[in-house]
């Protein structure tokens, strides 16, 4: 938590410190006032005071209200300020972070629990950050300085504030520590009933399918059960706080007056009234003392859950970056070409390797197809050329110089991805063709034009309401998974790069328009390397060279007549999917 | 001092949603709160019963502080002055003592010897000595003066009014508590209710409903719109009233106390009143701006984690950096401003509490002077002018709660009073599982989905024989998955008709027609619990040896056993599960219980082609004999079908198995042969 609070700048530090010199202020102000009650008081009891004497009193102490109030909206405007920087500051400090993680990282972390840290972990901060940061300053300050006003008075009221303090602490921490581990029980059901509705919403037709409506409803009743009895448990214990400090409070007050009363009845005619001044003022610093110790009491039951919160930032901020930026800037003679040499890689903390010694050449204007069953290191191994991962050992080449070697913005700039699952951003079709940055400058209209013609999506772009100015939702959810695909590769052929990834990227589209599509790729592209990734042999059974691929080793490479007579496994997948009429075997 | 309020006082939820009909929603929410009514109303009842003893409680104890003010000044102090004039000219008319005029203070003889006594003590003090010189000199008087003038402190009866405070506290404190149960059951058990028959509800809908709205907002109206009528409910109803009872309180007790103070506190209060009400609404405001910023800046956070890939593929760092900077200025601005609003809330009000108590004591004062009222009025009024004006931000808060709860119950009924399925009690045509033949006849079908006048279905016809193996082809929006909908009766055809067997699907009801068939989807849906949970689902007494036989079936059980808990492994916590092991799994599921019928609907399409053979192997065995549907993006899935259905624009085009369409030159053979272009 306090090496978050490193995050705060010299400027926002000094206005902090100018909002608990108010505070302190705000306190000494408040605290004086109970003085000018008491002068009152006095003054009431007493015969022949002066209106005057009176009038100047409550105006003095309407001053101070004034000026506690004064101080108290200064206060809140720092504390806002400094507050709403600090979770501007670490927001964007983790955004950046994450940004900078590789893959491995981001798969250890998972995407979701890192939008959690980003969001409503920083949010948790923020609240701990403007509530207990002015609290933890203002209540002990209040309570000591309280407790000093009172503290040379009766010993008997003393005592009486006291007890109801400890009284009054007892009771909030012991519901806190029996309900709080149950909140979080209670966050989890209802994360559970969520789930369980989610579940039985998308799998509508399956659960109809199965006559699995009663299943469906047991399941869902008996959370729901189990969440109605913790929250019944959680809000009946917590119903005893609220009367108990009351009873606290106004029993306190009563203990004051009969002890008052008692005091006042043993003391002599002169020591009265000032005993009776005394009460008055006494009683309400006593709320004041009782009211400070119970603020620190919920800052400290705030605290953990904060404190989990900023343990889980910090383990994003610390996490230390294992892709490592080269230097190089991408200036080279050779242009397009992609090579491994004797690469092998596994995870930093896997035992066994997801490839193992793959060698291979893309040259320029070449065709390389990879090819293999469900986890056999298809995507992992072009995964390697833009860097998402660092091999574990051997070298990839791109253009003759290591990869590790660039700069990875100039590297990236080389390169054309399409990941498997096409990746739509909130904005419109020209905002996600025309996305990031190629570094040679801003795409045209023209080129982006020119490359959703050649990715097969022109005749469904244009046919949408605004065309290129078409609203597309995140995720892409307002258009179908063969559209956003063709726009994911419009977008990788807009930036007009040395080298193409299609990483399973045809799947979605049906034969005609994958023909289609590859097609005016080859077309548009011409001098361009293209590495593809693909299930369908219909895919890659021209390519100018062909890697099979089965658990992590190359077990065949050539074109596809080779592979078809000397490799056993491509022939499985062949003819698995086409006859051997239709294969020209 | 008046720190009115609770520690820890919630900002508030951004409450932008407003009802239709707050009254409409209000009624009906009442009315279905049905068994919970009474306690309710009891618990509305005891939070009204704790208001009215707050309010006679500062009464009770302004006359506990009369009596201890009773005991500070000297008592017939009035009597006094005569007194020492009787006194001094007795003693200046040098008459013996027993001839001296008597002298009388209250009730007691002042007897000679203390009358010189007192003058001697009397001589000591100057004209104008001070107060409490005075009292001192009162403190040395003889015996008699001293029990005459001393003031006197009844502690029995200020004992007496401290039992009975005591009392009121304990009763006020005992109907708080039990209030607070009784809305913790009532609120939640209804929150329980609400959800369950959105759960049930669910099952009731026809799938058209979900075609129609979004899961996202069905969620919304399970949670968090059950959670907002619960807790406000909870919360603000018993607020509303008995805070409502204790501002009318406050105000009357005021009017009875003393008109004066009364106007004098109520104008003092209202100036505080009315600026808190402009910063709650404001800030309200911009809560609810913080919480659209955030959600902007969430979902852009969101958006660019979940595709880091391409950010860091296309360089877009700069792109979504500037964004993000732009949106975490706004929420920045939000943040601040509604934090800084609902800061100086709590300030105001105190100040609100000051001003209204130097009001009283001032015109207090003024009164106690004139002796119009006693110092326990005072009290009695700080105590007033607290009740009044902590409830109206309450009454405020809880107005705007029980707003946004009364939208929440609306939309939550909204979903619960949808229309329904048509009721299926007058089909009593039952098919036994076991003398299924498996013909199935479509017979000139017409479909359109509701509230839409497009046909989907135009005049489908067609015929299939027992065990055989039937592909559905075309293009995407064909009626492929439509087709397979009407099959099942997840919807009603509009004309035509589709028999099994030689019996129209209208004459039995859904659950007859679903158990006749296994049907395993594209999307691979799975659920959070264990691999076992998964496969077997709803059916019962499923041996785990089965469960294995089946995996093996379907080229599972090699990843099974990898798995350290094998069966037991939970798939909530696993993200290790491929796509293609996800969609085995479904088709495992569909094979746990033998059915007539089979539908594949793209089952297969996230499967590599030779794991597709192994399961199409094991299919074929399965469906010996079995009718079987088959819908497949591949090409190859279909080949050896015994029928290919070509679908295009909701009619079929062509029919025939592979070879004939092949041969026939049409729609299906040149989708087959793009396949091998360049």
């Amino acid at each position: 938590m306090f090496k978050l609070l490193k995050n705060l700048r010299p400027k926002d530090v000094a206005l902090w410190l100018l909002a608990v010199l108010m505070i302190w202020a705000q306190v000494w102000l408040e605290l004086k006032m109970p003085d000018y009650m008491s002068k009152i008081t006095r003054l009431v009891q007493t015969d022949g005071s002066q209106m005057s004497e009176i009038l100047q009193n409550g105006g003095l102490m309407l001053l101070c209200a004034l000026g506690s109030l004064v101080s108290a909206i200064i206060v809140g405007y720092v504390i806002s300020r400094v507050s709403a920087t600090f979770s501007m500051r670490v927001r964007k400090k983790l955004f950046d972070k994450v940004e900078e993680l590789s893959l491995n990282e981001i798969k250890q972390f998972s995407t979701s629990s890192l939008i959690t840290r980003s969001t409503n972990d920083v949010t948790q901060i923020q609240m701990f950050v403007s509530m207990g940061g002015q609290m933890l300053v203002r209540a002990p300050l209040t309570a000591a300085w309280a407790i000093v006003k009172i503290s040379n008075k009766s010993w008997q009221w003393s005592t009486a504030t006291a007890i109801v303090v400890v009284v009054l602490l007892a009771v909030m921490i012991t519901t806190m520590s029996i309900v709080i581990p149950r909140f979080n029980l209670v966050q989890k059901l209802t994360d559970k009933i969520n789930g369980l509705t989610r579940e039985h919403l998308t799998g509508i037709r399956v659960v109809r399918a199965f006559n699995a409506e009663k299943y469906q409803e047991k399941k869902f009743a008996d959370t729901n059960d189990e969440l109605t009895h913790t929250q019944i448990f959680n809000q009946r214990v917590m119903a005893i706080m609220s009367p108990m400090m009351y009873l606290g409070m106004q029993g306190l007050a009563l203990a004051i007056y009969i002890i008052g009363a008692q005091l006042i009845h043993g003391a002599s005619m002169s020591e009265r009234i000032t005993l009776f001044g005394e009460m008055i003022v006494f009683s309400s610093y006593a709320m004041q003392v009782v009211i400070s110790f119970l603020m620190v009491a919920l800052i400290f039951t705030m605290m953990p859950r904060a404190q989990v919160s900023a343990t889980r930032i910090c383990e994003v901020l610390d996490e230390e970056i294992s892709v490592v930026d080269g230097k190089f800037k991408g200036e080279t003679d050779e242009l397009g070409t992609v090579e491994f040499r004797n690469v092998s890689f596994k995870y930093p903390d896997a035992e066994e390797y997801l490839l193992e010694n793959i060698n291979f050449t893309a040259k320029r204007g070449e065709t390389v197809a990879f090819i293999g069953s469900t986890g056999s290191g298809k995507s992992s191994l072009i995964n390697l050329i833009p860097r998402f991962y660092d091999v574990s050992e051997g070298e990839v080449l791109v253009d003759g110089i290591n990869v590790r070697n660039y700069k990875q913005s100039a590297l990236r700039n080389k390169i054309g991805y399409v990941s498997q699952k096409a990746v739509m951003f909130n904005g419109t079709v020209s905002s996600n063709v025309a996305y990031g940055d190629n570094g040679r400058g801003k795409i045209s209209e023209k080129q982006i034009k020119k490359a959703v013609e050649v990715a097969q999506a022109k005749k469904f772009v244009e046919k949408m309401d605004k065309q290129y100015k078409a609203h597309i939702a995140q995720g892409g959810t307002n258009i179908s998974g063969g559209q956003k695909q063709r726009l994911a590769i419009a977008r990788a052929i807009a930036r007009d790069p040395e080298i193409y990834i299609f990483d399973d990227s045809f799947s979605a589209l049906d034969y005609k328009t994958d023909a289609a599509l590859r097609q005016a790729l080859k077309k548009h592209t011409g001098d361009a390397t293209n590495l593809i990734v693909a299930q369908r042999i219909g895919t890659i059974m021209h390519a100018d060279k062909i890697l099979v691929l089965d658990n992590g080793k190359c077990v065949g490479q050539g074109t596809h007549k080779e592979l078809m007579k000397n490799c056993e496994v491509y022939r499985q997948i062949a003819l698995s999917q086409l006859t051997k009429e239709e294969l020209n075997v | 001092m008046f720190n009115g309020g609770g520690p820890g006082r919630r900002g508030g939820r951004p409450e932008d949603a407003k009802s239709k009909d707050f009254g409409k929603a209000m009624r009906r929410l009442f009315g279905e709160l049905k068994g919970l009514r009474v306690a309710v109303i009891f618990a509305v009842l005891l939070a009204t019963g704790g208001s009215i003893l707050s309010i006679v409680a500062p009464d009770k104890l302004s006359d506990l502080t009369d009596e201890i003010t009773a005991g500070l000044k000297p008592r017939n102090i009035e009597q006094l002055e005569p007194a020492i004039g009787v006194m001094a000219a007795n003693i200046a008319s040098g008459l013996p003592q027993d001839s001296w005029v008597e002298v009388k203070i209250g009730e007691s003889l002042i007897p000679a010897d203390e009358q010189v006594e007192a003058m001697q003590i009397m001589g000591e003090l100057g004209e104008d000595s001070s107060q409490d010189e005075k009292y001192a000199a009162f403190e040395k008087m003889p015996k008699t003066i001293r029990a005459a003038i001393e003031p006197r402190l009844d502690l029995d009866a200020v004992y007496k009014l401290a039992i009975i405070l005591t009392a009121l506290y304990l009763t006020s404190a005992l109907f708080m508590l039990l209030e607070g149960v009784l809305m913790a059951d009532a609120s939640n058990k209804f929150a329980k209710d609400l959800r369950g028959r959105i759960s049930r509800k669910i099952n009731r809908l026809p799938l058209s409903y979900f075609d129609h709205n979004q899961t996202g907002d069905i969620l919304s109206r399970v949670t968090n719109d059950v959670d907002t009528v619960a807790t406000s409910m909870s919360q603000s109803l018993s607020t509303l009233i008995s805070e409502s009872m204790l501002l009318v309180g406050a105000v009357v007790m005021m009017f009875l106390t003393n008109v004066t103070m009364a106007v004098t506190a109520i104008l003092a209060s209202a100036l505080g009143m009315f600026s808190m009400m402009l910063i709650l609404k404001k800030s309200q405001k911009y809560f609810s701006m913080r919480q659209r910023e955030l959600g902007r800046l969430n979902s852009h956070i969101e958006e660019v984690y979940s595709g880091l890939l391409v950010v860091k593929a296309y360089n877009g760092k700069r792109e979504s950096d500037k964004k993000f900077d732009k949106l975490n200025r706004a929420v920045y601005e939000a943040n601040r401003k509604s934090q800084f609003l609902s800061g100086i809330m709590h300030p105001v009000m105190g100040f609100v509490g000051n001003l209204g108590y130097v009001a009283v004591c001032i015109a207090g004062a003024l009164l106690v002077m004139n002796n119009s009222i006693s110092f326990g009025v005072i009290v009695a009024f700080i105590t007033y002018v607290r009740l009044f004006t902590s409830p109206l931000s309450r009454i405020a808060q809880s107005m705007s709660s029980l707003q946004s709860a009364a939208a929440a119950s609306e939309r939550v009924f909204e979903f619960i009073d949808e229309t329904e399925m048509t009721d299926q009690k007058a089909l009593t045509t039952r098919i036994d599982k076991a003398d299924i033949k498996g013909d199935i006849v479509f017979d000139h079908v017409r479909f359109g989905y509701d509230d839409s006048d497009k046909i989907v279905i135009k005049d489908f016809c067609a015929e299939a024989k027992a065990g055989q193996k039937i592909a559905i082809v075309g293009p995407t929006g064909a009626g492929k998955t439509t087709l397979v909908n009407l099959l099942m009766k997840f919807y009603d055809i509009k004309d035509g008709d589709i028999r099994i067997d030689g019996v129209s699907t209208k004459d039995m009801t859904r659950e007859d027609i679903h158990s006749m068939f296994t049907m395993v989807l594209q999307d691979t849906w799975m659920f959070d619990g264990t691999l076992r949970e998964n496969i077997v689902y709803n059916r019962k007494n499923v041996s785990d040896k089965r469960v294995m036989e089946i995996c093996k079936t379907v080229g599972l059980s090699h990843f099974v056993k990898t798995l350290s808990k094998g069966l037991d492994t939970d798939l909530s916590e696993n993200d290790s599960i491929s796509a293609g092991q996800k969609q085995l799994l479904t088709i495992a599921r569909g094979m746990v219980e033998d059915a007539p019928f089979l539908i594949l609907d793209e089952a297969t399409s996230n499967v590599d082609t030779r794991t597709e053979e192994l399961v199409q192997a094991a299919m074929d065995k399965l469906t010996e004999g079995r009718t079987s549907f088959i819908i497949a993006h591949r090409l190859s899935t279909i080949r050896n079908a015994d029928l290919i259905l070509v679908m295009n624009e909701g009619d079929i085009i062509e029919s025939g198995n592979h070879n004939e369409l092949i041969k026939k030159g049409g729609f299906y053979a040149e989708l087959y042969n793009s396949q091998f272009a360049l």
